[in-house]
C-alpha cells in the first residue's frame, strides 16, 4: 500500500491533482488568482511594516517629526494590503472548498452510477462495506489535497515574492531566508514521510476497530447465549490498544516535528538580527529594512507549512483515487440490445444449456427447460442446488456463462435497457425494502394510481396489514423495514413485483415468513387474477408444490427430473425423500409407537 | 429515541465524570501542563529579541554588537530549551489521552455486551458501534489538537498581553480594544458553524443510507429496473450533502479573514498611537516595532478559536454519548462472585406466575406457570406473537419477568451466577449469526478450548459429516462476514453445531433449523433426539414434526399456555393445537 511518499507516490499524486484541475479548470484558475492575491499582499505587509518603521516610527520617535502625509499614507497602506491580503484569503479558502466538494461529488456521482450498471456478479464480488467505502472514504481522500492546494500555490507566489524582495532590499540578509525556508520546506517532507505510514496505519487500526465492534455488536445475542462477553472483550481490548499505540507513536512524530518546524524560523529571525546588526554597523542597510525582513520570516513560518499539508495528503489520495478508478474501470458491465419484449399475455421462457459458476466454484450446469406462457412451474431441490442463481438469470440478474436465457424466443441479453424488469418479475428470498413509505416500496417510482397499488397489495394479502398501519400507504417502513415483520416485508415485495403485472413472475422462497394458511391464499389468488401470467415457484411446502402444473427437480446444479409431481414421487429418489420428509418421519414414529405399545 | 439514560450533565461535569473513569489521563497531567507553559514563553522570544536588538542593540554611536551577540545567543538558546519542553509535552499528552481513552472505548464495549437484549435491540447496531469508535475518536481529536491549541492559545494570548503591559500600557489597550469585538462575536460564529457542521453531519448520513441502499438493494434495484430513480435519490443527496459543505466553507471564508483585517487596524493603531506617545518619550522605537510582532501572537489563536471551540462541543458530545452507555444500568444483572453456581448434571426449570410486558407495551405473557422436569423434552408451539420467543427469552435469562418467577434446580434465576447459566443453559437463536473466520472458529465459540477432533466429533454426532465433506476447505472453510458465504440454512446448522459443542444441561432451540430443507431438518432432528438424551431439551417449533417427537407439548396462545401434554394427546383433543395440527398436514401433503 502507497502510505509513503516516495517520487512514484508523488508523480501519481500530481496526476490526480491534474485530472482534479482539468476538471474544475474555471474554480482552480480562480482560487490560484486569490491565493496569488494572499501571497503577494503577505509579503506586502512586511514591506509596509519596514516602510513605516523607517518613514513614521523612526524620524517621529528619533527626531520628533511627523509627517501628517506619511502618516496617513503609512495607515491607508497597512489598513489597504491587509484588506487585500483578507479578501486573498477569502477567496482561497472559499473556492478551495468548493473544488474540493464538487470532485467529491463527481466522484460520488460517477462511483454509484457504475454500481448501478456494473452486473450484480460483480457486486457479489465485492464486500458492502468495501463499496460504501469507496463512495464515501475513498471519495473523500481521493480530493483531500485540493483543500490545501491553492494555498501551497498561493505559499509559492509568496516564496518567490519574497525571495525577490530581499534579494533587492539586502542580498546578505537574503541568503539567510534561502537557507532556512529550504530547511524548513525539506524538513516538512521529512516529517510528512515519516507521519504518512504512521497515520495509515493509525487510520487502518481505527477501522479495524470498529469493524470489531459491529460484528460483535450484531453477534451481540449469540456472545451473551454462550457467555463469551469477556472473550469479545479481549479481542476487542487487544485491537483498541493496537490503535492506542499506532497513536501515540503519530504523536510522537507529531510532537517532535511540530516545535521543530516553529523553532526553525525563530532561529531564523534571530541570525537576521544578528547578521543586520553588522550589515546596520556597514550601513549596508537601514533599520527599516532590518524590520521588514524579520517580519516576514514571522509571517511566513506558517503558511509554508502548507506544502507539506499538500504532500503529506498524496499518498491516502493516491490509494483513494486508485480505488475509485478500480470500480470505475471495472468491466463486465452489462451490454444491452435493442430488441423489445411486446405483448401482453403471459410469456413463454426457454432456458437452453445455461452454465454458471461462482469463481471455480460450479453451481449449475447443461440446464435446459422450456416453460409455456401461463403454466406454473415449481422448482424444488436440497439447500445450495443452483435454484436461486437459476431464477435469477431468468430476470438477467446474472448472465449465464454458456448458454441462454430466452424470453417469448429473445435472448435476454438482446432485449434492451430496462426491457426485462418490464416483463419479468422476481421475489427474492431475501427481501429488501427501502427506507420509505409503503407506497414508494411498491412501486418504486413507477406511475401507478392507489387503486393499483391496493389491488396488488390485495393479491399479496398485505392489504389488511396496512391498512391498519398508522398512515397506511404514507407510513414509513424506516431502515430496511424494520419496523415490519418478516412476514409482512414479504408480502409488500410481493405486492411490489405485482404491482407490475409482470408476463413471468418467478417466487424464489418469496412466502417463506408468511403463515401457511395465508400462504396459499396468495397462491390461490394468483392462480385465479385476472392478470394472468406465467410463474415460478420455488418451495419445499408440499401445498405450494401441488399448485403447480409442473415440477422441476434440481439437484446439484442440474435438473435431475421433471414432470408432474405424482410422475416424480413416483420415480425421483431424491424429490420423494425431499418432499415426504415430515411424512416418513411421523410414520417411523408412528411404527415406534406401536412397537412400543405392543411390548408394553 | 435512544433507551440509553444518560444522567444530564452540564459540559464541565461531563468532562469532570469522563475524566474520573479513566484515572490515566489525570496521572502527570500537572507536569504536562507546566511543560506547555514553559513552552508557550517560547513564543515571545522573537519580539523581545526585536525590541532588545534596537533599543539597546542599536545606539545613535552604532550597533552594539557585542551586546546583540549575547542577546541573540541567550535568545537562541530559550528557542532550543522551550522546543523540547514542547516535545515532551506533546508525547506526555498523547500517551495520557490516548491510554485512557483506549480504557473508555474497551469500557464502553464491555458494557454494552452487558446490556439486556431489550435494551441492545432498541438502538441501532452502528448508532451503538459509534459509541466506542466515533465518538471516542472525536474525544481524541480535541485532546490532541483543539484542546492543546487551546491551552497554547491561551498562553500565547497571556504571555503577549503581559509583555504588552510591561511595555506600553497605553497601546496594550489599543490592541485590547481592537480585538474586543472579536471576541465577543466568537460564540456568535461558533453557533453558525457548528449549525452548518450540523447539517453537514445529517446530509452526509442520508447520503451515505442513499448509497448503502443502493448497495445492499443492488438485487431489487435490477429486478425492477428502478436505476433511473435511485440514481435521482442519490444525486439528490449527493447534491444536498455538496452545498451543506459549501455552505461551511462560506461561514469560513467569511470568519477566518476577519481576524487579518483586525489585526491590521491594530497594528495601524499601534502605529498612530505610538508615534504620539514617541514624541512624548513614552515609548521607545524597539517597544514599539516589538508590539507590531506581538500582534501577529493575537491573530492564529483567534482564527482557529471558531474551529477548536467547534471541536471541543464536538468532544463534550461524544463524551456525553460513551457515558450515555455507562451510565445505562444493565437491566439484567449477573449477580457475580455472590451468586449461587449450579452443579453439573440434568436441569429442571419451573415458571411461577410468570408475567412479562416489553417497556411501554401491553403485557405478553401473563401467569405461565409450568415445571419442565429434568431430562424431558418440550416442543413450543403457537402462533406468531403468541408469546413463545419471549418465554425462551425468560427461560434463558436474557430478559427478567415483569412478575413470578423462573428457578433452575429450584434456584431463582436472578440469583444465579452467568458464567455459571450460560454454561448449563445454551440457546440457539432462529438466525444463526457467524462471525468472518473459518467454520472451526464459529464452532470453537461455544467452547473456546476445543480442538479439531472435537469439533468433528461433534459435527459427526450430529450427522453433519457428510455436509463437512462437501465443504471447500473442510473446517478451514471461510465463512465470510456474518456468514453470507454459506446459505441461510448452512448458518443454522454451524450454530447448533456450535451450541451442542458448548456442552450444555439444557439446550433450547429457537426455530432453530427454519432454514434448512426439510430432508435435513428431520435428519438433524433425529440427531439431536440422539444427544440430547440425557439433557433437558426445549424447541420452540415452526414446523410441527419437532412437536410430534417430544415428550411434552407447550401450546402458547395470546400470551398463556392453553394447552399442554404429548402430541398424540392434544392431536385428538379439540382445541389450538388440533388446528395448527390439520393445517400443518395440509401444507405438509396436499
Amino acid at each position: 500500500m502507497a502510505s509513503k511518499v516516495t517520487p512514484a507516490v508523488m508523480r501519481r499524486g500530481l496526476q490526480v491533482l491534474g485530472v482534479a484541475i482539468r476538471t474544475e479548470k474555471a474554480v482552480f484558475a480562480a482560487a490560484v488568482v486569490f491565493s496569488a492575491l494572499y501571497g503577494g499582499m503577505t509579503v506586502a505587509s512586511a514591506w509596509a511594516l519596514g516602510w513605516a518603521t523607517e518613514n513614521v516610527v523612526e524620524p517621529a520617535l528619533k527626531q520628533g517629526e511627523i509627517t501628517t502625509g506619511a502618516l496617513t499614507f503609512g495607515t491607508a497602506l497597512i489598513l489597504g494590503v491587509a484588506l487585500l491580503k483578507a479578501m486573498g484569503v477569502a477567496g482561497r479558502r472559499f473556492l478551495a472548498g468548493v473544488m474540493q466538494y464538487r470532485m467529491q461529488a463527481h466522484s460520488r456521482r460517477a462511483v454509484t452510477r457504475q454500481y448501478l450498471k456494473l452486473p450484480l456478479a460483480w457486486h457479489h464480488r465485492h464486500p458492502t462495506g468495501q463499496l460504501l467505502s469507496n463512495a464515501n472514504a475513498d471519495a473523500e481522500a481521493a480530493w483531500a489535497p485540493l483543500a490545501p492546494l491553492p494555498m501551497a500555490v498561493g505559499v509559492i507566489v509568496m516564496l518567490v515574492t519574497a525571495a525577490v524582495a530581499m534579494v533587492i532590499t539586502d542580498p546578505i540578509l537574503a541568503l539567510v531566508g534561502f537557507l532556512i525556508f529550504p530547511a524548513i520546506a525539506v524538513l516538512n517532507l521529512v516529517y510528512q514521510r515519516k507521519l504518512s505510514p504512521l497515520a495509515t496505519r493509525a487510520q487502518q487500526l481505527r477501522a479495524e476497530v470498529s469493524e470489531i465492534a459491529h460484528e460483535s455488536f450484531d453477534g451481540a445475542l449469540v456472545v451473551k447465549t454462550l457467555g463469551r462477553e469477556t472473550e469479545e472483550t479481549d479481542r476487542f481490548r487487544a485491537r483498541a490498544n493496537e490503535l492506542r499505540d499506532a497513536n501515540i507513536a503519530v504523536g510522537r512524530v507529531r510532537g517532535l516535528f511540530d516545535p521543530m518546524l516553529e523553532a526553525l524560523p525563530t532561529l531564523g529571525v534571530l541570525a537576521v538580527l544578528l547578521i543586520g546588526a553588522f550589515r546596520l554597523e556597514s550601513g549596508a542597510i537601514t533599520s527599516g529594512v532590518l524590520v521588514q525582513v524579520a517580519y516576514l520570516f514571522t509571517l511566513l513560518a506558517f503558511p509554508i507549512r502548507a506544502l507539506g499539508w499538500v504532500l503529506g495528503e498524496l499518498p491516502r489520495a493516491v490509494v483513494g483515487y486508485e480505488r475509485i478508478k478500480g470500480v470505475l474501470t471495472a468491466t463486465g458491465s452489462m451490454e444491452y440490445g435493442t430488441a423489445t419484449l411486446s405483448g401482453t399475455s403471459p410469456a413463454r421462457l426457454e432456458v437452453r444449456d445455461l452454465g454458471y459458476s461462482y469463481g471455480d466454484y460450479p453451481v449449475l450446469h447443461d440446464v435446459s427447460l422450456k416453460v409455456e406462457p401461463g403454466r406454473t412451474v415449481a422448482l424444488v431441490g436440497p439447500t445450495g442446488s443452483g435454484k436461486s442463481t437459476l431464477t435469477q438469470t431468468f430476470i438477467r440478474l446474472v448472465d449465464p456463462e454458456a448458454g441462454a436465457v430466452l424470453v417469448d424466443e429473445v435472448d435476454l441479453r438482446e432485449v434492451a435497457h430496462g426491457g426485462v424488469s418490464d416483463v419479468v418479475a422476481l421475489v427474492p428470498q431475501q427481501t429488501f425494502l427501502f427506507d420509505d413509505s409503503v407506497r414508494g416500496n411498491v412501486t418504486l417510482g413507477l406511475p401507478v394510481g392507489d387503486e393499483d397499488v391496493w389491488a396488488a397489495l390485495r393479491l399479496a394479502q398485505a392489504d389488511g396489514f396496512v391498512s391498519g398501519l398508522p398512515s397506511g400507504l404514507d407510513t414509513m417502513v424506516g431502515e430496511r423495514g424494520t419496523t415490519l415483520s418478516g412476514g409482512q416485508r414479504q408480502r409488500v415485495a410481493l405486492a411490489r413485483a405485482l404491482v407490475r403485472r409482470p408476463r413471468l413472475l418467478i417466487l424464489d422462497d418469496a412466502t417463506s415468513s408468511v403463515d401457511p394458511q395465508v400462504e396459499a391464499r396468495i397462491l390461490y389468488g394468483l392462480r385465479d387474477a385476472a392478470q394472468a401470467s406465467t410463474v415460478i415457484v420455488v418451495a419445499y411446502r408440499m401445498a405450494t408444490i401441488a399448485l403447480a402444473d409442473e415440477v422441476v427437480y434440481l439437484q446439484q446444479g442440474r435438473i435431475a427430473d421433471r414432470g408432474s409431481h405424482e410422475e416424480l414421487l413416483a420415480r425421483c429418489e431424491g424429490y420423494r425423500n425431499l418432499v415426504t420428509a415430515y411424512e416418513r418421519q411421523e410414520a417411523e414414529r408412528e411404527a415406534l409407537g406401536a412397537e412400543e405399545e405392543v411390548s408394553a | 429515541m435512544s433507551s440509553l439514560q444518560g444522567v444530564e450533565r452540564s459540559a464541565l461535569a461531563t468532562v469532570r465524570h469522563g475524566l474520573s473513569l479513566t484515572p490515566e489521563f489525570r496521572k502527570g497531567l500537572a507536569g504536562t501542563l507546566l511543560l506547555a507553559v514553559v513552552a508557550t514563553l517560547g513564543k515571545v522570544i522573537v519580539p523581545i529579541a526585536v525590541q532588545q536588538t534596537i533599543d539597546t542593540g542599536l545606539q545613535e554611536s552604532g550597533p552594539d554588537l557585542a551586546y546583540i551577540r549575547t542577546a541573540v545567543l541567550l535568545c537562541a538558546a530559550a528557542v532550543v530549551i522551550t522546543a523540547l519542553c514542547a516535545y515532551l509535552m506533546n508525547v506526555r499528552l498523547y500517551k495520557a489521552s490516548e491510554s485512557s481513552l483506549a480504557t473508555l472505548r474497551v469500557r464502553g464495549f464491555r458494557h454494552v455486551h452487558d446490556l439486556s437484549v431489550l435494551t441492545q435491540n432498541a438502538e441501532r447496531r452502528g448508532a451503538l458501534v459509534s459509541r466506542v469508535t466515533g465518538d471516542v475518536d472525536q474525544i481524541s481529536v480535541f485532546m490532541q489538537s483543539g484542546g492543546l491549541m487551546i491551552i497554547i492559545a491561551l498562553g500565547q494570548l497571556l504571555v503577549a498581553t503581559v509583555l504588552m503591559f510591561v511595555y506600553s500600557w497605553q497601546l496594550a489597550l489599543l490592541v485590547w480594544l481592537c480585538f474586543l469585538p472579536l471576541l465577543v462575536a466568537l460564540p456568535r460564529f461558533q453557533r453558525w458553524l457548528s449549525g452548518a457542521y450540523t447539517l453537514v453531519r445529517e446530509r452526509t448520513g442520508d447520503m451515505l443510507s442513499a448509497v448503502s441502499e443502493a448497495v445492499v438493494g443492488a438485487a431489487v434495484i435490477r429486478a425492477h429496473g428502478s436505476e433511473a430513480r435511485t440514481a435521482q435519490r442519490l444525486d439528490v443527496a449527493i447534491e444536498a450533502n455538496k452545498a451543506a459543505q459549501a455552505r461551511t466553507q462560506k461561514i469560513v471564508a467569511t470568519v477566518f479573514p476577519l481576524t487579518e483585517i483586525v489585526a491590521a487596524v491594530a497594528v495601524a493603531g499601534v502605529v498612530l498611537l505610538g508615534v504620539k506617545l514617541g514624541i512624548g518619550g513614552d515609548i521607545t522605537v524597539g517597544r514599539l516595532i516589538a508590539f507590531l510582532f506581538l500582534i501577529t501572537l493575537f491573530v492564529s489563536p483567534l482564527q482557529i478559536a471558531t474551529e477548536v471551540l467547534n471541536e471541543a462541543q464536538n468532544a463534550i458530545a461524544g463524551w456525553r454519548r460513551i457515558l450515555g452507555v455507562l451510565d445505562t444500568p444493565p437491566d439484567v444483572v449477573d449477580p457475580g462472585p455472590e451468586g449461587v453456581e449450579l452443579p453439573r448434571g440434568p436441569i429442571s426449570v419451573s415458571f411461577e406466575d410468570v408475567g412479562f410486558a416489553y417497556p411501554g407495551g401491553v403485557p405478553v405473557l401473563h401467569e405461565v406457570s409450568v415445571r419442565i422436569p429434568p431430562r424431558s423434552r418440550v416442543a413450543v408451539v403457537g402462533e406468531t406473537g403468541s408469546g413463545k420467543t419471549t418465554f425462551a427469552k425468560l427461560l434463558t435469562r436474557l430478559m427478567d419477568p415483569a412478575s413470578g418467577r423462573v428457578t433452575v434446580d429450584g434456584e431463582d434465576l436472578r440469583t444465579v451466577r452467568f458464567s455459571s447459566l450460560r454454561e448449563r443453559i445454551v440457546m440457539v437463536p432462529q438466525d444463526g449469526f457467524l462471525f468472518d473466520g473459518t467454520l472451526a472458529e464459529n464452532i470453537r465459540f461455544g467452547r473456546p478450548s476445543a480442538t479439531d477432533e472435537e469439533i468433528r466429533l461433534a459435527l459427526t454426532e450430529l450427522g453433519l459429516a457428510d455436509w463437512l465433506e462437501g465443504l471447500p476447505d473442510d473446517l478451514s472453510t471461510r465463512v465470510g462476514q456474518r456468514g453470507e458465504s454459506m446459505s441461510a440454512g448452512e448458518r443454522q446448522l454451524v450454530a447448533l453445531a456450535r451450541a451442542y459443542l458448548a456442552d450444555p444441561d439444557l439446550l433450547l432451540l429457537d426455530e432453530a433449523t427454519s432454514a434448512v430443507d426439510p430432508a435435513t431438518e428431520v435428519r438433524l432432528a433425529r440427531a439431536l433426539e440422539g444427544v440430547t438424551r440425557g439433557r433437558t431439551a426445549v424447541s420452540i417449533a415452526h414446523r410441527l414434526s419437532t412437536a410430534e417427537a417430544a415428550d411434552e407439548v407447550l401450546v402458547f396462545d395470546k400470551g398463556r399456555i392453553v394447552q399442554r401434554g404429548p402430541h398424540a394427546e392434544l392431536v385428538r383433543e379439540p382445541g389450538v393445537y388440533a388446528d395448527m395440527h390439520a393445517s400443518w398436514v395440509s401444507a405438509r401433503s396436499s
